[in-house]
């Protein structure tokens, strides 16, 4: 083989990798990520029953039931909507009442909001980034609003988030 | 008085820096060796002041002096001392200093052992080190100085968040950042080729042992990290494709590809051009890194509260050295000389092949992490990419990566005989073939995919030990003469073959821990018996413990298999109570390599206590792989070759210098 041809395959070869790579990257980007809603965005959007996403908001003090076999039910709200949640499963340490949540699953039929992962993605004011964001947007919460001073550290160095 | 100190330590390291990243380069325009070896001392003095900085933080943090408001906010004087001591990067400020000392004794190592390296090269290569060092004192100095005091000193501290107190923060983010900022040694020196405009074998010598070891260490570094998540996060899950994650994977794939490819730059002399490339790309991706962490942008537990000024001056040093890297290799890497040539079925070719998966399995995961946060900005919708999207992309590219990864050494350099390495493999290929059956007929009505992941597992172990039968001629000459061969391969040789068998340990584990992982998750009383993977797991007795700075409930459990009681597991839950959160410390039973896990959830009112129990078959090969690859690595680090140094370039600079 001369240089020319040398040098081709191995263009033609990474292309082909390339061309490969992207493939895979658009068709999981279509089928394999999850949108974020606020009860009130998920209304707004009439969401599909069946379609994966991530349900974020506070969780309304005396919502929390406990059934039979760590099944828990519990309702988020932003202030505007109120969506109820079912989940089975052990809620993660810093689940509690009155604060934020993310959780991720789909409606079923009846509208309640099946979740099979509730994350505990918090810091020290328990409440995610997402919801804190979107509940900014809607005006319904405001920084520091807990009257507490905002340490300024966190689990810098600590493992992964925690899913289920 | 220790914290000012540390202060005024930290600012003369800046001030040192700054010299070291000026005046060698000055130096070596104008051929002075005395300017030239400004770069040593300083280099030597600054690891010296930032050492005495990071020894005064600990110190601050031993002592729990509250008046500091980095000690305020993550000690208490209740803490047991090993806590106290990692306590010091378990925060971003003490991080920070942790990053620059080790970034200061990478550039202290090159200063105190580069004495071969000619002159002008190692007065560039430091004086680049000066300038990420300096980059990063100013970070420290401006946004997040750990040694600021506070106007009243409480009389208590906030505690350290409770999920890090625990051993693995005393390992993990020094093995990481050991990795991470190991790095910055090939990009100095791509930096400075770039510079002098001149780059050859030789240079492919000095660079690969900086960059073996970061990349040792970053390989144990993500396995602790990993270990540290599966047990202490209670969820048995090892690696979550969390942003975090990602942002040091990024550099262990790019870093893999560089010390491959850095391989045929020794060899052959080829490959150059692309080889400083990715010595740029590697260390960004590790300033990426520590820009996703550092900045707070991500929503994880990793992030911290944020301050966007910190966030902003990391975005400025990063879009500085890479910018700048990448304009100065667009502007001067045509300079460089075009190497070797080589067939595409060769070493060489193989090593290429290798490097092309690993950049792009290290694009996609580049791109499932940061485009969430470029469609933020965009668009405002939020959106999460989670795991399923990574096994979409970065598992079909290990694919083709792990079949052709058994082929690579067996190939001779510059033309191979693709027929000819076949037919060698041949063994492990039938190897593979019986443990596809074997896992098919034993797992009747699985999954299918599994036991094809495992035969590939196979293949790659197999392999690595065709590879080395052949060099040995184990089994065709007799055995003494064999032996004799073996003791004569060079030590890489056995490195390659332990880090690529490494690789498909790693990779049973992952297909057996995920495939066949059996759980329970339920709620037992006591007396309660629990059956599991033919275990029987009793709850005997629940206790209540009081630690030095939490409260503990522990839970007993005995675990009997066909009767005979093989061990006995106490799984807990503290509560901290100075910052009011709960942690759960799971409990773990090794039988082989396979764990049995128990975690705790709430306790209900009648007393049942929520209980997650999970039998993870083989689950420590995942670990046992990346620390057969680390020793892999270790065993290529001590090869004769990089010991006795490099050879020196016809033309020797040193040569020219009159005695110092």
């Amino acid at each position: 083989m001369t240089r020319k041809q040398r040098r081709l395959t191995m263009i033609g070869g990474a292309l082909v990798v390339l061309a490969m790579a992207a493939g895979l990257v658009l068709n999981a980007l279509r089928d394999s990520i999850v949108f974020f809603s606020t009860p009130t965005m998920a209304a707004e959007k009439q969401v599909p029953v069946g379609k994966r996403f991530r349900l974020g908001g506070m969780v309304e003090q005396g919502s929390l039931v406990r059934g039979d076999n760590l099944a828990i039910s519990f309702k988020v709200s932003d202030g505007g909507a109120t969506l109820p949640v079912t989940y089975k499963g052990i809620l993660p340490d810093l689940f509690r009442e009155g604060q934020g949540v993310v959780a991720e699953g789909a409606l079923d039929a009846s509208g309640v909001f099946k979740a099979d992962t509730v994350l505990a993605k918090h810091d020290e004011n328990y409440m995610p980034k997402e919801v804190a964001d979107a509940l900014k947007k809607q005006g319904r919460w405001q920084e520091g609003a807990g009257g507490k001073p905002v340490p300024t550290q966190g689990a810098s160095n600590a493992p992964a988030s925690v899913t289920r | 008085m220790i914290a000012e100190a540390g202060h005024y330590a930290l600012v003369l390291a800046l001030a040192l820096a700054l010299i070291q990243s000026t005046v060698p380069i000055v130096g070596a325009q104008l051929r002075d060796p005395a300017l030239m070896n400004v770069a040593r001392s300083t280099a030597l003095a600054q690891l010296l002041f930032v050492g005495l900085s990071f020894m005064a933080l600990v110190t601050l943090h031993v002592q729990s002096d509250f008046s500091v408001a980095n000690v305020f906010e993550n000690s208490h004087s209740m803490k047991p001392l090993l806590y106290k001591i990692t306590g010091v990067w378990g925060n971003h400020e003490g991080s920070m200093l942790l990053w620059v000392s080790i970034l200061a004794l990478f550039g202290g190592l090159v200063a105190a052992f580069g004495n071969n390296l000619p002159l002008t090269l190692r007065a560039h290569v430091l004086a680049v080190q000066g300038w990420i060092a300096a980059a990063f004192y100013l970070f420290i100095l401006i946004t997040s100085n750990p040694f600021l005091r506070i106007a009243n000193p409480p009389i208590e501290g906030r505690d350290l968040n409770p999920v890090l107190q625990d051993i693995g923060l005393a390992v993990h983010p020094p093995m990481l950042y050991l990795g991470y900022v190991g790095f910055s040694i090939s990009f100095s020196f791509a930096v400075a080729a770039l510079i002098e405009g001149r780059i050859d074998a030789a240079w492919a010598r000095w660079v690969r042992p900086w960059t073996l070891v970061a990349w040792i260490f970053l390989t144990l570094g993500i396995a602790m990290g990993s270990y540290w998540a599966y047990y202490e996060l209670g969820w048995g899950g090892w690696w979550f494709w969390d942003p975090v994650e990602n942002a040091s994977l990024m550099p262990w794939l790019a870093g893999t590809a560089l010390l491959h490819s850095a391989v045929v730059m020794e060899k052959r002399n080829a490959l150059k051009v692309w080889t400083i490339l990715l010595a740029i790309l590697t260390f960004s991706l590790s300033l990426l890194g520590t820009f996703l962490v550092r900045s707070g942008v991500l929503t994880s537990v990793h992030a911290f509260a944020t301050d966007p000024t910190r966030g902003v001056f990391i975005l400025l040093i990063l879009c500085v050295f890479i910018g700048g890297s990448l304009a100065l290799y667009m502007w001067r890497a045509s300079a460089l000389k075009q190497g070797g040539l080589f067939a595409p079925i060769s070493r060489e070719g193989a090593l290429v092949l290798n490097n092309l998966f690993l950049t792009t399995a290290c694009a996609t995961v580049f791109i499932g992490t940061l485009y969430p946060l470029a469609l933020e900005v965009i668009t405002g919708d939020k959106i999460s990419v989670g795991a399923p999207f990574f096994n979409l992309t970065f598992g079909p590219l290990f694919v083709p990566l792990l079949l052709a990864l058994p082929f690579g050494p067996l190939l001779a350099w510059k033309r191979g005989d693709l027929a000819g390495v076949a037919q060698r493999l041949m063994a492990a290929g039938i190897a593979a073939l019986v443990a596809i059956a074997l896992v098919w007929a034993w797992t009747s009505g699985g999954a299918a995919l599994a036991p094809l992941a495992i035969g590939l597992a196979v293949f790659v172990i197999a392999g690595a030990v065709v590879d080395l039968v052949e060099r040995t001629s184990l089994f065709r000459a007799p055995f003494a003469t064999a032996w004799r061969r073996a003791r004569g391969l060079p030590r890489s040789t056995w490195g390659t073959a332990f880090a690529h068998a490494g690789v498909g340990v790693a990779l049973i584990g992952i297909v057996c821990e995920t495939t066949w992982n059996s759980e329970y998750i339920g709620t037992m009383k006591l007396n309660d018996v629990t059956k599991l993977a033919g275990y029987q797991l009793r709850l005997d007795d629940v206790t209540q413990k009081q630690g030095p700075n939490f409260r503990e409930m522990l839970a007993q459990f005995s675990i009997t298999e066909n009767g005979d009681k093989v061990g006995v597991l106490t799984p807990s839950k503290r509560t901290f109570t100075t910052r009011q959160s709960s942690t759960t410390e799971a409990a773990l039973l090794s039988r082989g390599a396979s764990q049995l896990y128990i975690s705790l959830g709430e306790t209900a009112a009648d007393g049942g206590i929520a209980v997650r129990i999970y039998h993870k078959p083989l689950v420590l090969l995942i670990w046992f792989g990346p620390i057969l690859m680390a020793f892999g690595g270790l065993l290529s680090l001590s090869d004769r070759r990089l010991r006795v140094g490099a050879p020196k370039p016809a033309k020797a600079p040193r040569a020219l210098q009159p005695a110092e």
